[in-house]
């Protein structure tokens, strides 16, 4: 098995999510509030984990632009979920050991006192393991 | 009534309003919210790696916490109640990871969902009633234009949360009409405030809020409403549209005349007094 066939079949073990299922409506990237700031649309997203192209998707800005918002999911109408399959490229790369998009040594830099708690426990969870 | 509650960690720090305001205002709508003891920091998103366990524990043992003393949950802010709520989806219908948490878990008797899970909102439809609650009303909003912003966690996915129709709610205008205001529909209600991204990405949260200000306003708001801490925090950073935003448990406190009765009233302070 290649690499990226690996990585494909591990995005689709974390996600539980079977891509096939799309039908390319387009109406999770019709809903996705940060459509304008992708490289890799949410419903390109699908049909690179379908053609096993994973490597462009560990390098892609769009693992985080995603707000987890539901709305993909919420309106997909084949329920292949599309954030969840973001999410679980995301953890490929979160839970390599030096993947982390968030380091407690940039935090000095990210605090305001208006900061409340949620936000920096839903962003360590989010963007590091 | 005696609801088990459950208040997570931003209500006890920079949200402490939002949970003095509703624990004032359940008392004088007669239910009472017992604090689980000792609950954990649920984490604030789901995880959504189908093979996460640990990341779900803390909301777990808030469910069967709950369980034991044969109470309903409630929960204020809308992160933890989206997280527990999905939890307990999870432990109820997914059989593996309701095997695999129960193994970390150890207890008497396995927990597999049997808790019910409410947010305050729900518990004001659906228990207290929101004509009952408009009786109790002692100080109306009258002529007041609020725009209820929902944000993504309390109704998507709607399957699961089953708060409101995901698509078009009414549980918060129906709560605005019951303390005597005018609810605004605007249909930037159920978008996203940028929730997390704020941290990193604080201009692309920026714009998503302006755009949630904008539209309210542009339907005629005087201002907005939220379940939800970090929303409060992204729609205060936008500069451009300029509404004030409330937690509803302001409001209601406000409007059942039990202000008084919060710690830290804001009314002191004179923050709110052009309410």
């Amino acid at each position: 098995m290649t690499a990226q066939k690996k990585q494909a079949e591990q995005i689709k073990e974390i996600s539980g999510v079977n891509p096939l299922k799309c039908m390319k409506c387009g109406k999770c990237s019709a809903s996705c509030p940060s459509y304008n700031e992708m490289d890799i649309k949410p419903h390109q997203f699908v049909s690179y984990v379908i053609n096993e192209d994973i490597e462009a998707l560990v390098h892609s800005k769009s693992l985080w632009k995603c707000l987890s918002c539901f709305a993909c999911i919420e309106r997909c109408p084949r329920d292949v979920k599309p954030g969840k399959l973001i999410d679980a490229a995301r953890q490929l790369v979160v839970r390599k050991k030096g993947g982390d998009y968030l380091s407690p040594d940039e935090m000095a830099q990210l605090l305001d006192p208006e900061i409340p708690q949620q936000l920096l426990v839903s962003a360590f969870r989010r963007y590091r393991r | 009534m005696k609801y088990s509650y459950y208040p997570g960690c931003t209500l006890r720090n920079k949200a402490k309003a939002l949970d003095d305001y509703a624990r004032a205002s359940a008392l004088a709508l007669g239910f009472e919210l017992e604090e689980i003891s000792e609950w954990q920091c649920c984490g604030g998103v789901y995880p959504l790696g189908s093979d996460e366990i640990a990341t779900k524990l803390s909301s777990v043992r808030a469910l069967n916490a709950a369980k034991e003393k044969g109470q309903d949950l409630v929960t204020l802010c809308s992160a933890c109640h989206h997280v527990i709520k999905r939890v307990n989806d999870d432990m109820k219908n997914v059989e593996d990871i309701r095997t695999r948490a129960n193994n970390y878990m150890a207890l008497e008797e396995p927990y597999a969902g049997e808790t019910t899970v409410l947010h305050f909102l729900e518990v004001l439809r659906d228990r207290v009633g929101f004509d009952r609650l408009k009786e109790k009303v002692v100080h109306p909003f009258t002529g007041k234009r609020i725009g209820a912003y929902y944000g993504c966690l309390l109704l998507r996915p709607g399957r699961i949360l089953e708060f409101d129709n995901p698509e078009n709610p009414r549980i918060m205008e129906d709560f605005i009409r019951a303390i005597g205001a005018e609810p605004v529909l605007y249909p930037y209600r159920n978008e996203c405030c940028g929730g997390y991204v704020s941290l990193k990405e604080a201009e692309l949260a920026k714009g998503m809020c302006d755009k949630i200000h904008k539209s309210a306003s542009g339907f005629g708001a005087d201002m907005l409403i939220t379940a939800c801490p970090l929303c409060m925090y992204n729609l205060n950073k936008s500069q451009t549209g300029g509404l004030p935003v409330y937690y509803f448990t302001e409001l209601l406190a406000r409007a059942l005349g039990v202000c008084e009765a919060c710690g830290n009233s804001r009314e002191e302070d004179g923050e709110v007094t052009s309410l």
